[in-house]
């Protein structure tokens, strides 16, 4: 079970108080309408699945019920790095 | 027979207290201080079991957790029957039943050893796979067999009578195993002001402190232990857990422990006490001082009962003064084992050779057994055990210096235990649960834990460090470096060490294999697994065809896979995997291990959680009216929902006609409590709704209500609900039941990550208010006799609400309908939800005011048509396929969720799987919901499937049934018919129709 640090509480807390909700920074396009189904389709359905630093947008569900989003590992699930939404991660994986 | 094998002083048993217990239906007596596998062997029994295959007796191999074959079925009552206990770490009870799993009539006289003989050489390694795939229609008889077979035990069949609980701990320190390394560790981190939890498996401290003869500070090693104890127990930051094992030590330094607390007491709970208790530790450092098992080597026939690990016949002789055997011959690899031979024969029993492997050991204890005389056969092996249900004898021969092949004649010894050592295996089982792989050390001739990521510290034999000095130092540093990291300074000032005695030893051999005279695949069964009877020549085997990862290897043989997980014999596998692809072993690797360390009961895991305590139920402020009034209850989410209130010698047929017609003839009554309400206020709140609902929203006036979809991206249908606007900011929404919490996050999924610059705000009001609905063409009568609103139809009008008082308080009433008749949904806030219950029935009784339940609900909305989303939805339905379009508004500015997702290509195909109304050629008949319907029932298997059944009921208001279902193309099928084959060779046939089956104007809603 992960102890995960809430940047909105400012405290760690244990993985049964938040939900995961998925990969971190998919932003919706700004003009739907415009998509082609492909763009859509992406948008909708491709998410990475990286062996390494993933990052992932959490909700503190049974606290202060704010997302933000944790860098994680997912190999050695060590949390790198939570920060807020609209904020950009400083631990990035490194391109190989 | 009484305890022939005892000596008579000596061991930590306390010979006053005599214990009489029950193994396989006969008395037997031990001593407080016992466990069941030390009181069988002072007793004298041999067999514990017969093996998995070959149905081979076996006896008590080791003396702790890595025990394969004293797996016993304990349990005085049926109630408290528990299977899978290892007789080694079940401390003796007076009154304690056991008795072997498996064996017919018995495990001393088995009649199936003669069939197993024949049966094991016709179940070779990947049996499962090879033999009991075909036919497949077999499988759960060959299930039975294997099962039975297994000697897995059985749990009980009657309900646990006993209490589990769990606790939550924080603490600086987690030191796991109470053995020199772990004391050592735990006395500087007590000192240093940590917070501390110790906890070890046995039911004492000391761990290998307690089966030593080797001295500290010149005294009895035990005398340091209880020194030790008593300091740490008068520390009030120290919790210490014996008993108690830790089982899964998992991510972020997050450990489970298991701690048996009365198990050594009775088979069932004192009153008041619980059995097991779960800790769940989440700790700052972790500091492992496991230890390491001692390996058996294989050999032929080494399962004979008598066949022993040497450590283990050490701890039954100085821990339980237990002698197991009369004539011993030893076979070792290493120095460290001598001392077996040296225990033996100090307890007053015959050695009769120490079969060394090594041409030329040197070394203390080596000379220690020359001092006394005993006969050391160097650079020799046994080769083979005579005997069956007890040793009688050996064969030894000599080895060449490789270990890989015998050199010489031979001989034969008689005696009736053999006890022997491949060296040591570190239990670094809790390193690698969290995914950390481990290290070969040539060395030690062992694996250690390798790389982590977790903050954890390893002392002692898990690290391959096995002379005592060398442990406690080792201890005393983890302990020191951990309490360090834990912000505790330098923690290691001030401790003084125990003086312990420097043994030198020799090099020990790397053997695991003993060869024989004949091949290995001709040889007697030379055992690597006991518990699932896996020998050399089944890994051979295994190789040859092809399964050489040992990963492979292990589920074709199935290696490993017993409730011992392999502890006693993996290594030895992997060894041997090794030798036989020709890789060294640390190429091999290892298996995964993984939680749990012991087999732990389901109790410990569920703890409170269960029955009542299981999941929370939610009531709406009417339950105990609900109950006073027979209803029956379905669950609904967390919710317990009335289902129907059957009157006496109804049906449930009966009871829901009498509802339906009731409500439709005069007024009926629903506690709609449970429906998800989301109160919403922000300046941007309209704009907001407009996003997340396919219709418009823009002018909504207050005091209107209207209903909404909800679509997920991809333009499915996933919620739906009437929202009303309560002031030009405000509004409330409702949503199905069960969808409550998920809608909730939806919301602010979008308000935080996507529209954070919408000033909008959500709360969850779903308990605050007690909803009740009056449905019903007396609807209006009976509430203008408890309300001062205006109820003029063409004032207050079908989905405008009011605010006013309600039988004397605060209500808010909406005029919705989810039935089709005029009906009023109040609203009031939850505490006073019974008084207004109740008083609408006081002045419901002339109108015959009757209550129904969400079965009611279903069939009244049904007969509109009115969808129920989860049901007549499910995720892969958009709003245009429900023939909803009327509630989808494309030309809103802003693209809504849904909008895009809707227009691909997929969802504006006409063939698609739409919503119709399906009425039946015989309208008695109900079709089954989830029925699939066809064009030709004559049609070959597999048929071509139009689309399924999702709603479907007997309307006694119709006279007919009703029912709700997707068909492909269905809007352009009007009037078409379809079918739906049954199981039983049936076939039901329906017409395709408008899904509204009464009023289909709406002016019963209207009055």
């Amino acid at each position: 079970m992960l102890l995960i640090y809430c940047p909105h509480c400012g405290e760690h807390r244990d993985e049964e108080e938040f939900h995961s909700k998925g990969q971190a920074h998919i932003a919706r396009p700004l003009d739907p309408d415009n998509c082609t189904d492909k763009e859509w389709g992406e948008y909708l359905f491709f998410r990475k699945n990286p062996r390494g630093l993933h990052h992932e947008l959490w909700i503190h569900a049974t606290g202060c019920r704010k997302f933000f989003n944790v860098t994680r590992d997912t190999v050695s699930y060590e949390i790198k790095e939570v920060y807020k939404i609209g904020e950009r991660p400083s631990v990035v994986a490194t391109a190989s | 027979m009484s305890q022939k094998n005892r000596l008579a002083s000596g061991g930590r048993i306390d010979r006053s207290k005599v214990l009489t217990f029950s193994y396989n239906g006969r008395q037997y007596k031990g001593h407080l201080g016992d466990t069941i596998a030390s009181a069988l062997l002072a007793n004298g029994v041999d067999i514990v079991g017969r093996s998995f295959k070959y149905s081979r007796p076996r006896g008590i191999v080791a003396a702790g957790a890595e025990e394969p074959n004293a797996v016993l079925q304990m349990g005085a009552t049926e109630a408290t029957q528990v299977p899978n206990v290892r007789a080694t770490q079940q401390s003796l009870f007076d009154g304690l039943v056991c008795g072997a799993t498996n064996g017919w009539p018995s495990a001393e006289s088995d009649m199936m050893g003669i069939f197993g003989k024949i049966g094991g050489n016709m179940m070779p390694p990947g049996f499962y796979y090879k033999t009991f795939m075909y036919p497949k229609s077999m499988w759960e008889t060959y299930e039975k067999f294997i099962r039975k077979a297994a000697g897995l035990g059985r749990a009980a069949k009657e309900l646990d009578p006993d209490l589990y609980d769990s606790v939550n701990h924080h603490c600086d320190l987690m030191i796991v195993g109470s053995g020199p390394a772990g004391l050592a560790a735990a006395l500087v981190a007590a000192r240093s002001g940590a917070r501390v939890i110790l906890a070890d498996e046995q039911s004492e401290f000391g761990g290998s402190l307690l089966d030593t003869r080797e001295t500290l500070n010149g005294r009895p090693a035990a005398e340091w232990v209880a020194t030790v104890v008593e300091e740490l127990k008068s520390n009030p930051e120290v919790l210490l857990l014996p008993r108690s094992t830790v089982n899964g030590y998992h991510d972020h330094n997050f450990l489970t422990i298991h701690e048996n607390r009365t198990d050594h007491i009775a088979d069932k709970a004192p009153a008041g006490q619980t059995r097991h208790r779960m800790h769940r530790v989440r700790a700052e450092q972790v500091v492992l001082a496991t230890g390491a098992h001692e390996r058996p080597l294989v050999f032929g026939n080494n399962d004979v009962p008598g066949c022993m690990v040497a450590s283990a016949v050490s701890t039954y002789i100085n821990r339980y003064g237990v002698v197991p055997g009369n004539e011993l011959v030893l076979m070792t690899t290493n120095d460290h084992a001598y001392q077996t031979a040296l225990d033996w024969h100090d307890a007053g029993r015959k050695v009769v050779a120490i079969v060394d492997t090594r041409q030329n050991p040197k070394g203390d204890r080596i000379e220690a057994a020359k001092s006394r005389g005993l006969n050391i056969i160097a650079g020799s092996a046994v080769i083979e055990v005579q005997g069956s249900k007890r040793v009688r004898g050996v064969s030894i021969a000599p080895l060449n210096a490789s270990g890989d092949g015998l050199s010489g004649s031979v001989e034969r010894l008689s005696c009736d235990t053999v006890a022997s050592s491949g060296g040591w295996s570190p239990v670094i089982h809790l390193s690698c649960h969290t995914g950390s792989r481990p290290e070969w050390r040539d060395d030690i001739i062992g694996f250690v834990p390798g790389k982590t990521v977790q903050k954890q510290h390893c002392a002692g034999g898990i690290n391959g460090t096995y002379s005592l000095k060398a442990v406690l130092e080792e201890g005393a540093r983890a302990g020191a470096k951990a309490c360090e990291a834990a912000g505790f300074g330098d923690a290691a000032k001030g401790i003084s060490l125990p003086l312990a005695e420097e043994v030198r030893e020799g090099k020990a051999m790397a053997l695991f294999h003993i060869p024989h005279t004949k091949p290995t695949s001709r040889a007697p069964k030379q055992f690597v697994d006991y518990q699932n009877d896996v020998t050399a020549a089944g890994i051979e085997v295994a190789t040859r065809e092809g399964f050489e990862a040992i990963e492979h290897v292990k589920r074709y043989t199935a290696m490993g896979f017993g409730t011992d997980q392999g502890k006693l014999g993996n290594i030895n596998g992997m060894a041997i995997t090794a030798k036989v692809v020709g890789k060294t072993i640390p190429e091999v690797g290892t298996t995964v291990f993984r939680p749990n360390y012991t087999p732990i009961a389901f109790g410990a895991i569920a703890g409170r959680n269960c029955k009542e305590l299981f999941e929370p139920e939610r009531y709406s402020a009417m339950h105990k009216w609900h109950v006073s009034n027979g209803a029956l209850f379905e669950d609904v989410g967390q919710w317990k929902r009335p289902w129907y209130f059957p009157q006496a010698g109804e049906s449930m047929q009966q009871a829901l006609d009498r509802e339906c017609k009731a409500t439709r003839d005069s007024v009926g009554i629903l506690d709609a409590s449970t429906l998800g309400k989301i109160d919403i206020q922000g300046k941007d709140a309209r704009e907001f709704l407009g996003r997340v609902y396919t219709n418009a929203w823009a002018k909504l006036a207050v005091g209107k209500c209207r209903y909404g979809l909800m679509c997920g991206e991809d333009g499915m249908v996933f919620d739906d609900g009437v929202t009303s606007c309560l002031a030009e900011n405000h509004f409330l929404m409702t949503t199905t039941s069960g969808g409550a919490a998920a809608v909730l996050e939806w919301l602010e999924i979008y308000h935080q990550t996507e529209w954070p610059e919408l000033e909008v705000y959500f709360s969850s009001v779903t308990d605050h208010w007690a909803t009740m609905t009056i449905s019903g063409p007396n609807s209006r009568k009976l509430l203008a006799e408890l309300t001062d609103i205006d109820l003029d139809r063409d004032t207050f009008k079908f989905m405008d609400w009011r605010q006013g008082n309600v039988a004397g308080v605060p209500a808010r009433v909406f005029r919705i309908s989810f039935t089709g008749e005029l009906s009023y949904e109040i609203n009031v806030q939850a505490n006073y939800g019974m008084h207004v219950w109740e008083k609408l029935f006081e002045h419901g009784a002339k109108y015959n005011l009757t209550p129904y339940g969400t079965e009611t609900m279903h069939v009244l909305r049904a007969e509109k048509g009115f969808i129920i989303a989860g049901q007549d939805t499910d995720g892969s339905v958009t709003p245009i396929d429900l023939g909803m379009s009327w509630c989808v508004s494309n030309a809103k500015p802003f693209s809504y969720i849904g909008k895009r997702g809707m227009a691909r290509a997929d969802c504006i195909r006409t063939d698609r799987k739409q919503l119709v109304g399906l009425k039946t050629r015989d309208p008695k008949v109900v079709i089954p919901e989830g029925a699939q319907a066809v064009d030709n029932p004559k049609q070959p298997i597999p048929m071509t499937l139009l689309g399924h059944v999702t709603s479907s009921y007997y309307s006694a208001n119709l006279g007919h049934s009703v029912a709700l279902g997707m068909i492909r193309n269905g809007h352009n099928r009007m009037g078409e018919t379809v079918y739906y084959p049954q199981a039983d060779g049936s076939v039901i046939e329906a017409e395709i129709c408008n899904p509204v089956f009464l009023d289909p104007k709406g002016e019963r809603q209207n009055v």
